[in-house]
């Protein structure tokens, strides 16, 4: 927490906070997490949110691969990652303090449940003694509150079993917390009563325990002072809290509305990408028909199927199942039909670490097909922006007739930030032409601009045509064997790709628009690289930092922006796909890489050491 | 362009309008030419508005079959034609859409897709054509292919045994699943018009000669002097009676069948007579099981029942969601969940 001044009440007045809240999954980890997001929300400051969850999905009760944790960061500026290291540590039992500790800040605050550091716990989290009393806490200043003890006594009377009321303390821990960070509890006893209208038994005495939790923060000092953050100077209108997921889903159905078409979403459970499957399986009302595969082929076959006969599709999958669906992306690659393929990359290769977030999977969007197999490339920059690019990826795909790779990770849809909703009338309505005429018609005749061909569909009397895997004659589209043919076929497909560059927009840099670094990142690093290079600009840094949204094509400004600037520092969670293709593509300009591969996000502060490193070490003269 | 035709009432129709201006490329001589022409030939007397079909394949010489038909068709890729076909049949339930497979295609590349095409009840049309061996890439074993049987891959013989089609698409709980021969023309078309006419996934296997790779495979049973003792003609609600001389009956004995003169006494077991409609598959099983030289083998209709297709059940829950919900506004939904205003 920096920049910590006093007022005249006991209230700090803080500019940012991170806290972690950490238990076993039974401990309403997530629930914690979320309302303390909305409350916050509400009082208007700009947040980030991350939850982890354990790879296991029922790991034995406090062990330490049971651990589920949440993090949200908070504060009165715009913030662009859910912060680096937490100020502050929930944790409801040894485990997640085991599994947590090392993230905390130095001198931050713990506040744990008491109640579970008891030997046959802390020695399942692997300590030798009671880590609150043994003295090896002392950097940090610990809180130890018998959660569960007072939670029980609150609810004494209430008319629920002992393991109904044990199962209201992490109610009890939120209102410590809120006190601790001066939240209003309104906006949580309002979900409570909503979600438990049929049982307001449980209702009740998941109030009694919030309330009681302020109460007990407030009365009995356990705490020197508590914090104040400002409100945050947002742009107005109305928002929600969305992650990763939710937008995707959201983009699509409005892409899918605004292209008047229905949607078709063809996909085999994976992780992280199933989530997505389960939210648009939600909409149905907005005729919006979900397939659950046999296999990750079957996905993104009946996906191509589904574009062939008219409806804006969509198939999406985590890195493994791109793998699966290589040879099918080549069918529509060749049939040159709309397709999107959303890839939540996770860390590889094989099945690697499922829960864990990577960028591994650049280069094979770029090359991991037979044949010269162009296809389009787009990747989200935080958790809104799963929305534009989601509706981007359709608007590309549908009005150049191309499959498309939309490119987003684990810690982007899982993550959540405030989003600002858009007005559905000024979001603009996606094209499609099909005009023709049977007089005329050319499967495989093209528009003098996109070069994209016409999406003719089965049920328009006339215009009866065959498609398929096999070369393409240029205008009929019959099956051909010929050489010349052959390379004119490929030169146009590359050739249409290039073209979107025209139809997206240029590169923003921000920051300087020359000088000495650039920092380029692409997808879900924007975060961190915007966070760390405005720091280093206060400071009087000359750094420009920019993010590619489009990768394939790149915007057209790219190049010029490159040649710019003395050194280009790209970060990547991956060992340096991005830099190679640039490097191949823009030579002449000076690349260097931050590569990271821990199945972690970049931190603000491995950014900055980067910078710093390449500021002290004179590598720029 | 002109707009869907749901509501174009079928024109009346002839053979030559189901011929596409391509050259048909199959050797001289092979099964596959019969089929093309009987389905040509059906078409146009399903009631369906030529731009409403499309023909979908994998890959191998059937799957060369969607360009030789003046309709919509997609040449797909190896094994995945049903995978298509289930998109295009949920992307537009109005079309009748028909997959043209073969043993290798359909049972080993696109086994796991036929299992379940056929299971989800998709209103496909499946056309399986069996010629026991992989014709377009010059010989192998396929899974149809007897054990034993020598070809280019198993030189020596195949030490595998071979998937039954008909067997498979009754176990994966095909609503209509027919046997019929590409030399029996007659028959085809009937067998044909049937699957066209079925709601939900019907499978048609057939058995088609490669008289390149495989020449005579089904000569055993297909061949003209012995066909009618050992080619029993399923027919709905008939005795399973067959012979030169409508002299010979398959009878049910406990679990299994028996084949003798008609007149033989029953002995424990007894004289079926045919229902496809059964709900239970268990005969239409047994009856697909039954293989020459033990056998006599069956042709025609096993199983026709109807059930609710996987399209009409998505499109029902849209409908459902839509009614109750009314169709969805988008402001409403981005709007939604919890939200809250800077001023
Ligand atoms: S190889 Fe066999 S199946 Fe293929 S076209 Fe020739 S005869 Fe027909």
């Amino acid at each position: 927490m920096a920049d910590t001044k006093e007022v005249t009440t006991p209230i700090k007045e803080v500019d940012r906070v991170t806290i972690r809240f950490a238990g076993d999954s039974g401990d309403g980890i997530q629930l914690s997490g979320s309302q303390f997001t909305l409350a916050t929300a509400r009082l208007g400051n700009d947040l980030s949110t991350l939850p982890d969850f354990p790879a296991e999905i029922r790991a034995p009760a406090g062990t330490l691969p049971g651990v589920s944790s949440f993090q949200i960061s908070f504060s009165e500026n715009p913030i662009f990652t859910p912060g680096d290291q937490p100020d502050v540590l929930v944790v409801m039992n040894p485990a997640a303090l085991k599994v947590n500790l090392k993230d905390l800040t130095d001198g931050g605050i713990i506040v744990a449940n008491a109640n579970t550091f008891v030997p046959a716990n802390f020695k399942k989290a692997g300590y030798d003694s009671n880590p609150l009393e043994d003295g090896s806490l002392k950097a940090y200043r610990v809180i130890p509150l018998p959660i569960t003890e007072l939670n029980a006594r609150a609810l004494a009377d209430a008319p629920l079993t002992k393991k109904e009321i044990d199962r209201s303390k992490n109610f009890f821990a939120l209102g410590v917390v809120y006190w601790l960070f001066d939240r209003p509890v309104e906006s949580t006893v309002e979900w409570v009563q909503d979600k438990f209208k049929r049982r307001p038994e449980i209702a009740k005495a998941n109030v009694t325990s919030l309330k009681t939790g302020y109460n007990y923060a407030l009365t009995t000092e356990v705490f020197t002072s508590h914090y104040r953050v400002r409100k945050a100077d947002m742009e107005p209108g109305e928002y929600r809290n969305i992650t990763g997921t939710e937008a995707t889903a959201l983009g699509l159905v409005a892409a899918a509305r605004l292209a008047d078409k229905p949607l078709f979403y063809g996909s085999y459970p994976i992780t992280p990408a199933s989530d997505i499957l389960h939210e648009l399986a939600k909409f149905k009302q907005f005729d919006v028909r979900t397939f659950q595969a046999e296999d990750e082929i079957a996905a993104v076959c009946a996906t191509i199927g589904a574009s062939y006969a008219g409806a804006v599709a969509i198939t999406g999958t985590s890195g493994p199942g791109l793998a699966l669906k290589a040879e099918a992306i080549g069918l529509a690659v060749m049939t040159e039909l709309p397709i999107v393929i959303i890839n939540v990359q996770r860390a590889g290769p094989s099945t690697g670490m499922p829960t864990k977030t990577e960028q591994g999977d650049l280069a094979m969007a770029f090359n991991g097909r037979h044949g010269e197999s162009p296809v389009a490339i787009l990747a989200a920059s935080s958790p809104s922006d799963c929305f534009t690019m989601a509706m981007e990826a359709v608007r590309i795909a549908v009005q150049h007739m191309t499959p498309l790779i939309l490119l987003t990770d684990g810690y982007l849809v899982n993550g959540a930030e405030p989003w600002r909703l858009p007005d559905v009338e000024e979001l603009s309505r996606i094209r499609i032409t099909q005009d023709a005429d049977p007089e005329t018609f050319q499967p495989y005749g093209r528009d003098p601009e996109t070069l994209a061909r016409p999406w003719v569909t089965p049920g328009h009397p006339g215009l009866e045509h065959r498609i398929g895997g096999l070369e393409k004659a240029e205008g009929s589209g019959v099956v051909s064997h010929d050489p010349l043919n052959h390379e004119r076929m490929v030169g146009l497909r590359a050739e249409k790709i290039a073209r979107i560059a025209h139809d997206i927009p240029e590169l923003e840099v921000e920051g300087e628009r020359s000088g000495d670094i650039l920092v380029l990142g692409w997808g879900s690093t924007y975060g961190a690289i915007i966070s760390a290079c405005r720091q280093m600009r206060t400071e009087g840094v000359r750094v420009s930092n920019a993010q590619l949204r489009y990768l394939n094509p790149f915007p057209r400004n790219l190049g010029n922006i490159l040649s710019r600037f003395k050194l280009v520092l790209v970060p990547e969670l991956n060992l340096g796909q991005l830099r190679d293709i640039l490097a191949a593509r823009y030579p002449g300009n000076r690349y260097m890489g931050l590569n990271k591969v821990q199945g972690q996000p970049f931190k603000i502060g491995e950014i900055r050491a980067k910078l710093e490193e390449i500021l002290e070490t004179g590598v720029m003269v | 362009m002109a707009t869907i035709s749901e509501t174009t009432p079928a024109p009346s129709l002839t053979r030559q309008d189901f011929i596409s201006d391509q050259e048909v490329r199959w050797c001289p001589g092979c099964g596959d030419y019969a089929v093309l022409a009987q389905m040509q030939k059906i078409l146009p007397q399903v009631g369906v508005a030529r731009e409403n079909f499309v023909f979908v394949s994998g890959i191998g010489c059937s799957s060369r079959f969607p360009y030789y038909m003046n309709t919509y068709g997609f040449h797909s890729i190896h094994g995945r034609g049903t995978a298509v076909a289930t998109g295009i049949k949920c992307a537009n339930p109005n079309l009748s859409v028909w997959v043209v497979t073969g043993d290798g295609d359909g049972l080993s590349i696109g086994g796991n897709h036929m299992l379940h095409t056929l299971r989800r009840n998709v209103d496909v049309k499946v056309l399986l054509f069996n010629n026991r061996i992989y014709g377009l890439t010059k010989g192998q074993a396929s899974p149809t292919s007897e054990h034993g049987k020598h070809t280019k891959s198993t030189p020596v013989g195949s030490i595998e045994n071979p998937i039954n089609p008909v067997s498979f698409a009754i176990s994966a709980e095909a609503t209509f699943v027919a046997r019929t021969v590409a030399t029996e023309t007659k028959h085809m078309a009937s067998v044909l018009r049937r699957a066209a006419d079925h709601r939900g996934a019907a499978f048609v296997e057939i058995y088609q000669n490669c008289n390149i790779f495989n020449d005579g495979t089904f000569e055993d049973v297909t061949a003209r002097d012995v066909k009618s003792d050992r080619l029993v003609v399923l027919e709905h609600g008939k005795p399973l009676v067959f012979g030169k001389n409508s002299n010979l009956a398959v009878r049910l004995h406990n679990l299994h069948m028996e084949v003798g003169p008609l007149d033989a006494p029953s002995n424990g077991s007894h004289l079926i007579v045919h229902d496809e409609r059964a709900s239970d598959p268990t005969l239409a099983h047994i009856l697909g099981n039954m293989r020459w030289p033990d056998y006599p083998e069956c042709i025609g209709v096993f199983r026709d029942v109807r059930k609710p297709t996987y399209d009409e059940l998505l499109l029902g829950q849209i409908d459902q969601a839509q009614s109750a919900k009314g169709a969805g506004s988008l402001q409403d939904l981005i709007h939604s969940g919890d939200t809250w205003t800077i001023e």
